[in-house]
């Protein structure tokens, strides 16, 4: 075992789920709501469509991993590592920041993708979930919707000086993302003012887009919210590179 | 030759206003105990971060190894081993768990086995780093600075917080790990520890190096003179003491007789004259200087204040 990052990114791992608000709020949580809308709602088709709302929203609940674990799980951890001196520690050894942070992400990234394994698992398994779209082209969203989310995340990560300080700007960003942006409520709940208000998130774009690609759209269809993900990551990795605070 | 493996010249480092350290020069021996020692505050914290790559000074120069600290850092860190005085490790990583983290950021690596073994910490290998006391901590750090084999090791404040069983355990480590060939940096506010453990002693005070040599050296050079002590009945005249070469009377008070002297030789002439006198030695205490008494005298304040 002689690749820094990968060793790093073996021990968040192990981390993340030794830790239980991080492992229920990312893994179990989405998974139980989207088990109790559809218990209420089912996954027949709507009326006119070859889609039920399992396979409609399913996209929307990976949003909610996403959002869970790049944006509340990362700042309030890299925050806390950087207040009790954790970074400081990594930073006394060879190891490059590079290694430490990517490591920080490719475990965030794990812990995602199983999220979403679970949702995956859960939907076909009770609701005979349906895809409709192309599976490299969603893998392609997927990735760029996880690298936009992180990059959002990766500001407080670098910035926030103490736990406190990471946790409730994490909360700040989290919450109204996770309402308005139509992954914890479909947006068709919404008025049109919170509607609008929700385009300024990134994970309005990458729910959207994901929903686009799950139904059997092409992500050129959806050229407004590729660029904006992808804007959100220039900035996320500016503000990263430029402030990253190690104390 | 001189076979220096750290070189500090005219450092200096402020934190906003506060001029943490202000000029230091120093050299460090291949393969010696070197202790930097002052009051908290005084800048150790600071000259050994700079020194390890881990803050930039404002000016001056340090060479180590023949490294930039802060242009080869990573160069640098591949061939030291840093104990801080205040980092943590995640809470919930075991102990093997963390041995093996950062045993894999280095290319020659110390069996992390035999390293918490030496510190007492086999048993704790699979224990959380939260359930670890205090004094755990502390050596659990010590084993990972050692854990990439390293030519200089610097420890700083290594045994603030520890008992006493394991001081001496950490000492006779440190003094084995010379023995292996390598450079020690320590630094201490315990100034019995510096005169025990240390080949070279630096005594910081406010950011500036007021003193450097061996603790013997310092001793004898500042240390003042041997104090005496030693019962004495209630009608004692001890001023009759100065009258002997290299003795000077202090006081006689609560039947107790405190003299200082210059030279052993004036020790014994004590002894002489007091058995000539019919007057026992009860309690007869001899107190060499310590490098407690160097810092007094070259700062004109005690350390711990
Ligand atoms: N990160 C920091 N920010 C601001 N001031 C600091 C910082 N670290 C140390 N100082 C100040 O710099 C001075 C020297 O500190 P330090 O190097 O830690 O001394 P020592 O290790 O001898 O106790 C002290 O006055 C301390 O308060
Ligand atoms: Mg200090």
């Amino acid at each position: 075992m002689k690749i820094p990052f990968i060793a790093v990114s073996k021990s968040e791992f192990i981390l993340y789920l030794r830790e239980p608000s991080a492992f229920f709020f990312t893994l179990i949580f989405p998974l139980l709501l989207m088990l109790l809308f559809a218990s209420m709602i089912g996954n027949d088709p709507f009326p006119e469509e070859e889609f039920g709302y399992v396979d409609f929203s399913v996209a929307a609940y990976m949003g909610m991993v996403m959002v869970t674990s790049f944006v509340m799980a990362l700042a309030t951890s890299m925050a806390a590592y950087r207040e009790k001196g954790i970074l400081k520690r990594f930073r006394a050894a060879p190891v490059t920041p590079f290694s430490i942070l990517a490591g920080q992400l490719v475990a965030i990234f794990a812990v995602t993708v199983a999220g979403v394994i679970l949702l995956l698992i859960a939907g076909f398994v009770f609701y005979d979930l349906k895809f409709f779209g192309n599976f490299f082209e969603f893998v392609f969203v997927f990735l760029l919707s996880s690298a936009s989310i992180a990059a959002l995340g990766f500001i407080p990560a670098s910035l926030a000086p103490t736990a406190r300080s990471g946790e409730v700007i994490a909360n700040i960003m989290y919450f109204p993302m996770l309402f308005l942006s139509g992954a914890a409520l479909p947006q068709s709940m919404l008025p049109d003012l919170l509607k609008n208000i929700s385009l300024a998130f990134p994970l309005t774009h990458a729910i959207r887009l994901m929903q686009g690609v799950w139904l059997g759209g092409h992500f050129w269809d959806y050229p407004v919210h590729v660029m904006v993900l992808a804007g959100f990551i220039l900035a996320g990795l500016f503000v990263s590179v430029k402030y990253f605070k190690w104390e | 030759m001189d076979d220096y493996v750290v070189t500090v010249q005219n450092l200096v480092k402020h934190y906003k206003d506060v001029k943490a350290v202000d000029g230091i020069s120093f050299s460090v021996n291949r393969g010696e105990i070197f202790g930097i020692v002052g009051p908290n505050g005084a800048g150790k914290t600071t000259t050994i971060e700079c020194i390890a790559g881990m803050r930039r000074a404002d000016s001056g120069s340090v060479d180590v190894l023949g490294l930039d600290p802060v242009k080869d850092s990573l160069a640098l860190k591949r061939r030291i081993g840093l104990q801080q005085q205040e980092s943590e490790i995640p809470d919930r990583l075991r102990l093997w768990e963390a041995m093996e983290l950062f045993s894999s950021f280095y290319d020659t690596v110390l069996q992390w086995e035999a390293l918490l073994k030496q510190l007492n910490l086999w048993e704790k290998k699979d224990s959380f780093y939260s359930e670890l006391s205090g004094g755990q901590k502390k050596r659990l750090f010590v084993a990972m600075a050692l854990i990439g084999d390293p030519e200089i090791v610097f420890l700083d404040e290594f045994t603030s917080g520890l008992d006493p069983q394991s001081r001496i355990s950490i000492w006779k480590l440190v003094k084995e790990l010379r023995d292996q060939g390598r450079t020690i940096v320590l630094s201490t506010h315990y100034m019995d520890e510096a005169e025990k453990l240390c080949d070279r002693v630096a005594i910081v005070d406010h950011g500036k190096l007021t003193a450097l040599d061996s603790p013997s050296n310092l001793i004898s050079i500042h240390g003042g003179h041997t104090r005496i002590q030693f019962n004495v009945g209630d009608v004692f005249d001890g001023e009759s003491l100065s009258s002997l070469k290299g003795v000077e009377f202090i006081q006689n008070s609560d039947n107790v007789c405190s003299l200082e002297v210059s030279s052993s030789s004036a020790i014994v002439e004590i002894v002489k004259q007091l058995d000539a006198m019919g007057q026992g030695l009860d309690s007869f205490k001899i107190e060499a200087p310590t490098l407690e008494d160097v810092f007094l005298n070259i700062t004109g304040r005690e350390v711990r204040d």
